[in-house]
């Protein structure tokens, strides 16, 4: 099962920086797991470009589709057995402490 | 003899309800089904059982109808083999495993995965059996809006995978939290004084059957809680319908094989809710004892410094010592805001300054509580107390 997390920025961060854990374990961690299938970091939104076809023409917006205070800063994919396990594997990543992290499993035919 | 059969159908459908969701849930992965199969399996009772008698084992016979219905169903959907396999091996009369279903069930329905209403929802639907409709008028929506809750839950389940599992080691303490809230929610549902009172039987039987399942002193804790508020529903209001006061209550109408089952299951732990369940104890006592409750009180704040166990250690400091003592506690309690605009603060604060001797600004405060009351019952309660106290300085 594939499940896609969102890494993203809080309002309301750990104040604690000491409890926030490390990231390179974590992806080296996963990686030999064979549980991160990929995953990366994103330039800020400001550097975002949203792209629509409406009538056939090509319309570009500068910036992201809707501003918001949170904002998605990173991925990874995730192949675990199930919820608990993709959860397990998110709460050890740095930004579920210094930001949030959003699970959504991958559609299943 | 002379139980009509449907009282026997009833009770044995009520009985076997859970065990047969649970284990046609594990066995076909299908909520809805596993439903349909324990419902219509009932269905066949009623037309069965007044002609040919009831069976020597009601629940089995059930489960046996259930599970053969959940095999003409699959077979009819064409799914795959080994499920119906799994199905077919199933024994005639489920022996324990089954209560690991049960917990299963329990445990998934209350998932933190979860909102809190839709695993309200979900776990009186699926595990308590209780109609849709019923559920929804309890939680003021219409039906077709709680069968969407539901149907949303049981998505969420599927799409995401929320394991059927009950979770072990480290995992079981973090998750029973979540399985509490549940049926601490439903409890309060029912023991609010203008609640639904069948929510507070449906927490109580649930509580029991999770008790029966597991070995942990919070979930004996918790139903002790629960057993010891309930036994006290007959006597907390008067003839007329207003609510009493702990020392207005009629003793000789509290429920006294509720009070000796708590108190022989309560444990000596000192978890949160083995401190409340001790605490509600002291409560029912021939003496209250508000040294022991003040001491209690204070252990409890430790473990969850919460508002409103703040406001009620000041209240027990306050019988325990002195008015002024309780006064100044409260004072403390409501410092960040937590008890701002709630009506128990407001009633305690007049207690125990019409204790400390001023009457009249007690009066007022009854009347402050009264017009933030939740419900009418509560508001009438507290303005007579503003009245008596007017009328004759509260005795």
């Amino acid at each position: 099962m594939k499940y896609m997390m969102f890494v993203c920025t809080d309002t309301e961060p750990e104040t604690d920086e000491s409890l926030v854990p490390d990231i390179n374990t974590w992806v080296d961690e996963n990686d030999r797991a064979g549980r991160r299938v990929t995953g990366n970091q994103l330039v800020p939104p400001s550097s975002a470009t949203t792209v629509r076809v409406r009538g056939g023409e090509l319309l570009l917006t500068d910036g992201p589709f809707a501003e918001t205070k949170e904002v998605i800063v990173g991925f990874d994919i995730l192949e675990c057995a199930d919820l608990d396990e993709a959860i397990e594997v998110a709460r050890t990543h740095s930004m579920a402490h210094a930001g949030r992290i959003e699970l959504r499993p991958f559609h299943q035919d | 003899m002379g139980t009509p059969v449907d009282v026997v159908v009833t009770t044995a459908g009520r009985e076997s309800h859970t065990r047969i969701v649970a284990t046609l849930i594990r066995l076909t992965g299908d909520w809805d089904l596993a439903e349909d199969c324990a419902q219509e399996a009932l269905a066949l009772a009623l037309e069965r059982w007044p002609a040919e008698g009831v069976p020597n084992n009601p629940g089995g016979w059930l489960m046996t109808v259930a599970r053969n219905r959940a095999i003409d169903a699959l077979r009819r959907a064409n799914l795959e083999r080994r499920k119906l396999s799994e199905l077919a091996s199933l024994p005639l009369d489920p022996p324990a495993p089954a209560h690991d279903d049960r917990l299963r069930l329990i445990f998934t329905c209350c998932h933190p995965a979860l909102s809190l209403e839709a695993r309200v929802a979900l776990t009186l639907r699926t595990v308590a059996g209780m109609p849709t409709a019923d559920i929804a008028r309890a939680f003021l929506v219409t039906e077709s809006t709680m069968t969407r809750r539901l149907t949303r839950a049981k998505d969420k389940i599927a799409q995401a995978r929320i394991p059927y599992r009950v979770p072990s080691g480290a995992a079981l303490n973090e998750r029973l939290p979540s399985v509490f809230a549940v049926l601490y929610l439903l409890f309060s549902r029912g023991y609010d004084a203008d609640g639904e009172p069948a929510f507070a039987d449906e927490a109580i039987r649930l509580t029991r059957l999770l008790a029966r399942l597991m070995s942990d002193s919070e979930v004996d804790a918790l139903l002790a809680l629960f057993l010891l508020q309930h036994s006290r529903r007959a006597a907390r209001r008067d003839a007329d319908g207003n609510l009493l006061t702990l020392a207005e209550q009629d003793r000789a109408r509290w429920d006294l094989d509720a009070i000796t089952e708590a108190l022989r299951i309560l444990p000596s732990t000192d978890g949160p809710y083995a401190l409340q369940a001790r605490i509600a104890a002291c409560h029912v006592a021939e003496k209250t004892d508000w040294t022991r409750i003040a001491e209690l009180y204070d252990q409890l704040a430790t473990v969850v410094p919460s508002p409103v166990v703040l406001l009620n250690r000041a209240v027990a400091h306050g019988y325990a010592q002195s008015p002024a003592t309780g006064l100044a506690m409260l004072e403390s309690a409501r410092v960040g805001g937590g008890l701002d605009g709630y009506p128990l603060a407001l009633a305690a604060e007049a207690d125990m300054t019409a204790r400390a001797g001023d009457r009249w600004r007690a009066v007022s405060l009854y009347e402050q509580a009264a017009a933030v009351a939740p419900s009418p019952a509560e508001q009438q309660a507290l303005l007579r107390r503003a009245t008596e106290l007017s009328l004759n300085g509260g005795g």
